[in-house]
């Protein structure tokens, strides 16, 4: 059945676009005021299943041709991965860095290996909701 | 600073990760799984030499210090159960090998066994009360995952009944630890034990350990043991074994930890109702063990049992106890494995799960046979086995402390264990063979492996008690003297 959801359709395209921007300011946001890896991903998510319902399923995989499992995999990896580094440079387990550097254009910036641990987080949350959310879709 | 001992959880945990990146690698993945378990073997026995000779072992994660940060503390008790645990994995796995359908394989059965492990073995190394629950939850969340693997309608039914008592149990936990920071305001293990000497174990909690002994109660089948033969004699044979083997000796090894190192100050109320409640499982579980014709059922019972029996260890926790349910609980873990493997291939071969429907296998399958006796004697505890020296120092110090109640309870159980494997030995081994070998599934060369390695290691813990005695005395030196971690964890580096 096909429903006549213009409206619907157009909001949805112009939204994702501010969900996502929501979504990259939350993440960043985690580093020293509430947000994170978990919230951004989750709102990341949120806008992927936004299009999933909007849109049918078929046309966004087709357009988006990613194993979400596999995507939360990928973040898990790179999480347990910044745990393993400080292993590497002889540290405690799970040990992250930071440091100042100049960057052209944004000036001192500080990077973390806090951001990567929190990237997989974003990471495997989206990848968990998108794939329950479309495991769930499949019975009919 | 001992970034080895995170290894027995984290490496799981990468190599599950890993696992989910090769899903069409079948081969890829059993090897890959299988060396990251002897690697957790050679870790332990490393880490066991270690702290023999330089003591407890700890890790602060990222460098954050007790009792601000979390931690992994390593002492012989909890090394000694990872190592236990590893072996006894490896084991299931070779007979996943040769037993599991291709299709479960590709369903990331591997990745979800290792987070099953990982669980465990983080369980059983935290120094931090919250980080418990975390490994708790991880170990359930496999553990969800592989009961369900096989979906039959039997397996939904009891998988459902599974979840729902083990996310009660996890809000339980979390309700207790947040009225445990609520009033003592640490999380950290040694912390709060030090804490609670310090201002005495005030009612409050002692109500609040009360609370922890339901959910572990739950957790381990202390008494609440309702929901545990059900749902251990539906999964798969090698998840039926890892569940009766590891999981209910998580919540047995965080009741020891718990009552030794925290609530030890009121063992007239704690230690008397673990002691009431172990009496009330060995009966239950002795009633089901010969109640019941199915064989997994009975199997699944022989599990509630061996918990009582070593919770009659900690009730009385006179050093000698201690160390028998020490002993006891690592002879457990490889024989129910065993148990459960044994029970497994009986009814793979001939087709039939309960007892009366299965006559005269010796004939076919000598070596099933002998193995199934030999579980039974070990079960029994009749020396030279594994069970046996466990059996006796519990009753030492049961004697000791004049508990002749739980003393008489525990050892009339035992005849129960005997008598419950003996009926399956008698109508399932002996007797008229009446299944042609035509028609019989064929034993695998895996199922057998698997179950060698495991005889072979409770003759090796039967025979070796003396070696062994080292370490076990050693771990029960440290469950009795709370003071030792506690300076292991708070004295600086």
């Amino acid at each position: 059945m096909k429903i006549n959801n213009v409206i619907l359709r157009t909001v949805t395209k112009l939204v994702f676009f501010i969900i996502l921007t929501l979504a990259v300011y939350l993440f960043f946001a985690g580093h020293n005021s509430p947000g994170g890896g978990f919230s951004g991903g989750l709102v990341l998510a949120s806008a992927l299943v936004l299009l999933f319902i909007v849109f049918d399923i078929e046309t966004i995989q087709k357009g988006l041709p990613i194993d979400f499992k596999l995507v939360a995999a990928f973040g898990a990896l790179l999480s347990v991965g910044t745990g393993f580094g400080a292993l590497v440079f002889g540290e405690n387990f799970l040990t992250q860095a930071f440091d100042y550097f100049n960057i052209p254009f944004f000036g001192k910036t500080e990077l973390t290996t806090v951001t990567i641990f929190e990237g997989g987080v974003a990471l495997v949350v989206v990848g968990v909701v998108v794939t329950i959310l479309l495991s769930i879709s499949e019975d009919e | 600073m001992n970034n080895i001992i995170v290894m027995p959880m984290m490496l799981p945990v990468l190599i599950g990760i890993i696992l989910f990146f090769l899903r069409p690698y079948i081969k890829a993945q059993r090897v890959l799984s299988l060396l990251t378990l002897l690697a957790n073997i050679g870790i332990s026995v490393y880490v066991l030499q270690q702290i023999q000779q330089n003591g407890i072992m700890r890790l602060d994660f990222g460098g954050w210090e007790p009792p601000f940060g979390i931690l992994f503390v390593a002492d012989s008790f909890s090394i000694l159960l990872v190592l236990t645990a590893s072996i006894v994995a490896a084991a299931c796995l070779i007979y996943s090998f040769s037993s599991v359908e291709p299709s479960f394989e590709k369903n990331f059965y591997y990745s979800f066994v290792l987070f099953l492990i990982a669980g465990v073995n983080g369980s059983f190394l935290t120094g931090d009360i919250f980080n418990l629950y975390v490994c708790f939850e991880i170990m359930l969340l496999a553990s969800y995952v592989l009961i369900a693997f096989g979906g039959r309608k039997g397996q939904l039914r009891e998988s459902i009944k599974y979840v729902i008592i083990n996310v009660v149990s996890s809000w339980i936990f979390l309700v207790a630890i947040a009225y445990l920071y609520g009033v003592i305001g640490t999380l950290n293990m040694a912390h709060i034990s030090e804490r609670i000497a310090e201002v005495g174990q005030t009612p409050t909690l002692t109500v609040i350990s009360v609370v922890l002994l339901t959910v572990f109660g739950l957790k381990a089948g202390l008494f609440l043991y309702f929901w545990l033969p059900g749902s251990y004699s539906t999964p798969i044979t090698p998840v039926a074994a890892l569940f009766g083997a590891l999981l209910t000796k998580v919540g047995i090894y965080a009741m020891f930890r718990v009552f030794t190192l925290m609530f030890y100050h009121e063992q007239q109320i704690t230690h008397t109702l673990i002691g009431i409640m172990a009496a009330l499982t060995l009966i239950g579980g002795s009633i089901g063990a010969v109640a019941y014709k199915d064989l997994r059922l009975v199997a699944s019972y022989n599990v509630v049992i061996a918990v009582g029996f070593i919770l009659v260890g900690l009730a009385v926790a006179t050093p000698a106890a201690i160390e028998g349910s020490i002993y006891y609980l690592i002879h457990d873990i490889i024989i129910k494995a065993l148990l459960f493997l044994l029970v497994g291939i009986m009814i793979a071969v001939s087709g039939q799960t309960k007892m009366d429907d299965i006559s005269g296998l010796i004939k076919n399958h000598p070596l099933l046979g002998w193995l199934f006796f030999l579980t039974t004697l070990s079960l029994a505890g009749i020396p030279p086995l594994s069970g046996f020296i466990g059996k006796v120092l519990i009753g030492e110090g049961a004697v000791g402390a004049g508990a002749y109640v739980l003393l008489a309870l525990a050892f009339i159980s035992s005849i129960f264990v005997l008598y419950s494997l003996m009926r399956i030995f008698l109508t399932s081994f002996w007797g008229e063979t009446i299944i042609s070998q035509d028609e019989e599934v064929p034993v695998r060369k895996g199922w057998l492996v698997s179950t060698c390695i495991l005889a072979v290691g409770t003759i090796a813990l039967g025979l070796g008690a003396e070696p062994m005695a080292i370490y076990i005395q050693d771990a029960a030196e440290t469950l009795l003297n709370p003071q030792i971690y506690i300076d292991a964890v708070l004295g600086s580096n």
